[in-house]
């Protein structure tokens, strides 16, 4: 376990020099993580539409295509999307990276163990699909050529970085989404109805 | 107007208001519409592997500023139920255009249980509900159904009516 990646140092490393990334956010703990390195108006939380995170973030790689777009999303959350894995790869946005952050539990509701956790390998999901670039990470000396992907838009792309199966303590995003739509929206200079 | 002729006016509606994105799951009666987005170098023909994948594009699409629509058939409604949380919690615009089946000289009995829950499943999640049975009437409806969307961030649905369609010919008559 000591030698697993922590998910919130992994995320907060993800947007530290985040310049203009627009980072969407499935549900439960990546939300957190996300929250925790620090909250920001080009970043869009979900609080449900659980296996939807993907599929956000390749409508807005398609709307926004000069844009680096990165979705963060946990195994449990992908797994329930993975169909949209597929979308994408028929899609190819170069600008869009999706990054799992896998611990193989469905944490929330009490860390049972996912699909991931009996061997599926979303990376090779991914690959399968039609992402030129895709990676299993387990190392912090891994996330250097992660964050340097995330900007290159030469995707897409896309990681698996397994991380310790525990919940930090919780660090809540606003959960009103109408705000969280507007500030993003309002964030790319675009107008609110 | 030719009766077939109503993909094309809805080409041509979706066109007019910028619609840059449309989501499908394909089905016979909106072939033509989807090979008309596919010609279109300045729209994006997305192809999705469950319905529920399209809300989810089509509110990532409205957060980068781009208007997009979402086909499918009746079938395909139930599998958006959840999804359509996304819609009404944030406020997202979203037109979905369906068309119906198992409602009107269907041979397949299996399409009509969700046939018949296409529209109160709809308006259970607070989806407005329109709906074009005649080719006359599809132009007005949609361009209706792309305002209340659009202007005034309203998910709605317009159900394109089987009757519309035309039956679909499985076997030849009294064979």
């Amino acid at each position: 376990m000591s030698d697993l990646l922590e998910r919130r140092a992994v995320v907060k490393r993800l947007v530290a020099n985040r310049r203009d990334l627009l980072v969407v956010a499935g549900l439960g703990s990546t939300a957190y993580d996300l929250f925790a390195a620090g909250d920001h108006p080009a970043n869009f939380y979900l609080w449900g539409a659980m296996g939807g995170a993907a599929m956000i973030g390749l409508g807005l790689a398609l709307a926004q295509p000069a844009k680096p777009v990165l979705v963060v999303t946990g195994d449990g959350e992908q797994l329930m999307g993975m169909g949209g894995l597929a979308t994408i790869g028929a899609q190819r946005p170069a600008n869009l990276s999706v990054v799992v952050i896998d611990n193989e539990r469905f944490g929330e509701t009490g860390l049972q163990r996912s699909h991931t956790a009996y061997g599926a390998d979303l990376a090779g999901v991914a690959k399968a699909c039609g992402f030129g670039w895709t990676r299993e990470i387990r190392a912090e000396t891994q996330l250097g050529e992660l964050v340097d992907r995330l900007h290159a838009k030469a995707g897409p792309s896309f990681a698996v970085v397994k991380v310790a199966p525990v919940n930090p303590p919780r660090v809540l995003p606003a959960r009103d989404g109408v705000y969280v739509k507007n500030r993003f929206r309002e964030s790319l200079g675009l107008g609110v109805n | 107007m030719a009766a077939a002729d109503w993909p094309d006016e809805i080409y041509d509606l979706l066109k007019q208001a910028g619609v840059k994105q449309v989501a499908y799951v394909p089905d016979a009666g909106h072939a033509r519409l989807i090979e008309r987005v596919h010609a279109d170098n300045d729209m994006k023909a997305v192809v999705l592997t469950t319905e529920e994948e399209g809300v989810a594009l089509c509110c990532g699409a409205w957060l980068g500023g781009e208007r997009a629509v979402l086909l499918m058939q009746s079938s395909g409604v139930g599998n958006c139920i959840n999804m359509l949380s996304l819609v009404e919690n944030c406020r997202f615009p979203l037109l979905a255009l369906i068309t119906m089946r198992g409602e009107w000289g269907e041979f397949n009995q299996w399409q009509e249980p969700m046939s018949r829950a296409t529209q109160p499943s709809l308006e259970l999640m607070g989806v407005t509900v329109y709906r074009a049975d005649r080719a006359e009437d599809v132009t007005e409806t949609v361009a209706a159904a792309l305002d209340t969307a659009f202007r005034s961030d309203q998910a709605v649905a317009v159900l394109l009516g089987q009757r519309l369609i035309g039956r679909k010919e499985w076997t030849k008559p009294h064979e």
